[in-house]
């Protein structure tokens, strides 16, 4: 999603708001930003609590920064900055983590970025942004030129269907019908599924998938759809490349309680970090924690 | 001090050395009724605020308090120029103020930002000058940090991001009282010998004495070096004999005989104008 990301910011990079710091990453991939953006690309170096606050005073100033990194080196290691000085403030920094769940696999834990969004969302203002594909990055670029609060963008990498583009972005949709289990995915794990499911030619076992891309959801913001197809099935499942506490399943489930709306069965698919103490891909991680779609989709008989 | 300011109290024309004495007078009582500590670091700070706010910043200088704890010097400082009403000064440390005992969010468009935890005010004041650069706006940063606080990291990544970037005009104040919350700050941190290490880095310094105001309004109105950092000398609990140069002062609060054995020297000290 890089390259995305990067074409998606040369075109919004005019805008007198606009400001790109990175902490010395991006190499190979930001060229281009770099090249258009003149002086109002600065690489701030390895010193991440620094650039997000600079990032701030920019902020109060008027101006739209958008902060990019390894995920973890931009939400863990300058936490407090975004806490006391973005959040607080209310201020429209965008904080760009590259990387989300295992995707930096076998480069190790310290760069896997496990626990990401539910950190962030203990915070005020803070919303988070988990586009699922590659071609949802225009459109979230767009979104978040224009959003006047603290953002957090979790990118990863796209693993749509081959032969198919997926619906229009927003942060709910629904990409596949079926009479099973009610199925949320957060983010490009999403994609995985969606391959996965486009095999399963019985209906009466093909959930109904949606893709989950901004967090937190408010109990108001869940579709009518989504809560008929949990009612319908009963079963609510939600896979997340997160930690089980503070992820989209908690608050899903919250949601359907303050609701009044419990789902007979409910089935959390989350990153359970390193059980076996080895290190690998990230799809080594995602079966080690039972997200790889093969082991959800039978998890889900 | 023979210039001439408005202050609120009263809306009388006072000379600057007035002004002084009434600040201090006030800072003592805004910690005596309230019943708070932190005023050691409060006097240190306080000649500094009041310089700032009368001899220094102009329409579009913009000022940061890196040591969110010296917010009471701050907020005596901000209404010795009727920004901050008695009042508010009354609800210091109180229930339901905006007046905390470290400087709150997004009420008063004197406080830029929220600030107590230490190491955060050099990034902020470098992104806001940034701006005034990028935007092409005139104007100049000033940030208050404390001695103790540059053994926080951050503002050793702040220091290389300023001094690389050629930020300014934006000059760091430092209120070098040599005391910190549990001790000397040289025997906790070892910064000595601290403007060499800034001087090495690339940062211009400039040392004086931080309760000399001709000074300090003469080294925070220098327009060069661009990007400098002022270590102004002091002493914390500046002015009152049993607090001054006295670690505990970090945290204590004043009885009321201590409090008006205070007013007493603040007076001796101050009474005849300097």
């Amino acid at each position: 999603m890089r390259v995305e990301l990067c074409d998606a910011l040369v075109r919004h990079c005019v805008d007198p708001k606009f400001v790109f710091l990175t902490g010395d990453l991006g190499f190979m991939a930001l060229e281009p930003l770099q090249e258009k953006a003149g002086g109002r690309f600065i690489n701030a170096g390895v010193a991440e609590q620094n650039m997000v606050g600079v990032a701030a005073g920019l902020a109060s100033q008027g101006l739209s920064p958008w902060l990019y990194s390894i995920a973890p080196f931009i939400y863990a290691r300058p936490f407090e900055q975004i806490r006391n000085d973005v959040c607080l403030h209310d201020l429209p920094v965008k904080l760009i983590g590259n990387g989300g769940g295992y995707a930096y696999g076998v480069m190790g834990a310290t760069h896997h970025a496990l626990e990401d969004y539910g950190v962030l969302l203990t915070l005020p203002n803070l919303r988070a942004f988990v586009p699922a594909f590659g071609a949802d990055i225009p459109a979230v670029v767009e979104k978040l030129m224009g959003f006047a609060h603290p953002a957090y963008l979790r990118l990863g990498r796209d693993e749509k269907p081959k032969s198919l583009e997926p619906p229009p972005y927003s942060q709910w949709r629904k990409v596949t019908e079926g009479r099973g289990a009610a199925v949320v995915a957060v983010g490009p794990i999403a994609g995985a599924l969606w391959t996965a499911l486009l095999e399963l030619v019985d209906e009466e076992k093909r959930p109904n998938l949606w893709v989950l891309s901004e967090l937190p959801v408010a109990p108001g913001e869940m579709p009518e759809a989504l809560l008929g197809d949990i009612a319908h099935s009963g079963h609510l499942a939600v896979v997340e490349e997160h930690v089980a506490h503070g992820g989209a399943g908690e608050m899903l489930a919250r949601n359907l309680l303050l609701k009044g709306l419990p789902p007979k069965r409910f089935s959390h698919f989350h990153a359970q970090g390193y059980l076996s103490g080895y290190y690998g891909s990230q799809l080594f991680h995602r079966q080690e924690s039972n997200l790889a779609p093969a082991q959800i989709l039978k998890a889900l008989e | 001090m023979d210039s001439i300011y408005l202050i609120s109290t009263g809306a009388v024309l006072d000379s600057f050395a007035q002004i002084r004495l009434k600040a201090y007078k006030r800072l003592l009582q805004m910690h005596f009724e309230s019943g708070v500590g932190h005023i050691g670091g409060n006097l240190s700070s306080l000649d500094t605020l009041l310089v700032l706010y009368h001899q220094v910043l102009q329409k579009d200088d913009l000022f940061i308090l890196s040591k969110g704890h010296s917010a009471g010097a701050l907020y005596v400082a901000l209404w010795s120029l009727g920004r901050l009403t008695e009042g508010d000064l009354k609800s210091f440390h109180g229930e339901k103020t905006l007046v905390s005992g470290h400087p709150a969010p997004k009420w008063s468009s004197d406080i830029l930002f929220a600030t107590g935890s230490l190491g955060h005010g050099f990034s902020l004041a470098a992104g806001v000058v940034l701006a005034k650069k990028l935007k092409k706006e005139p104007g100049r940063v000033f940030c208050l940090m404390s001695d103790g606080e540059w053994q926080e990291g951050s503002n050793w990544e702040a220091l290389i991001f300023s001094v690389k970037k050629e930020l300014g005009p934006l000059a760091l104040v430092i209120d070098w009282n040599g005391l910190q919350g549990f001790g000397r700050t040289q025997d906790i941190g070892g910064l000595d010998p601290f403007a060499e290490k800034l001087r090495a880095l690339g940062m211009p310094v400039e040392e004086m004495d931080g309760h000399d105001p001709i000074a300090l309004e003469k080294a925070l109105n220098r327009p060069y070096p661009a990007l400098r950092t002022l270590i102004a000398h002091t002493h914390k609990g500046r002015g009152v004999s049993f607090m001054q140069d006295k670690m505990e002062w970090h945290y204590k609060p004043l009885t009321e005989p201590l409090y008006r054995q205070a007013l007493e020297e603040i007076e001796k000290l101050q009474g005849g104008a300097s």
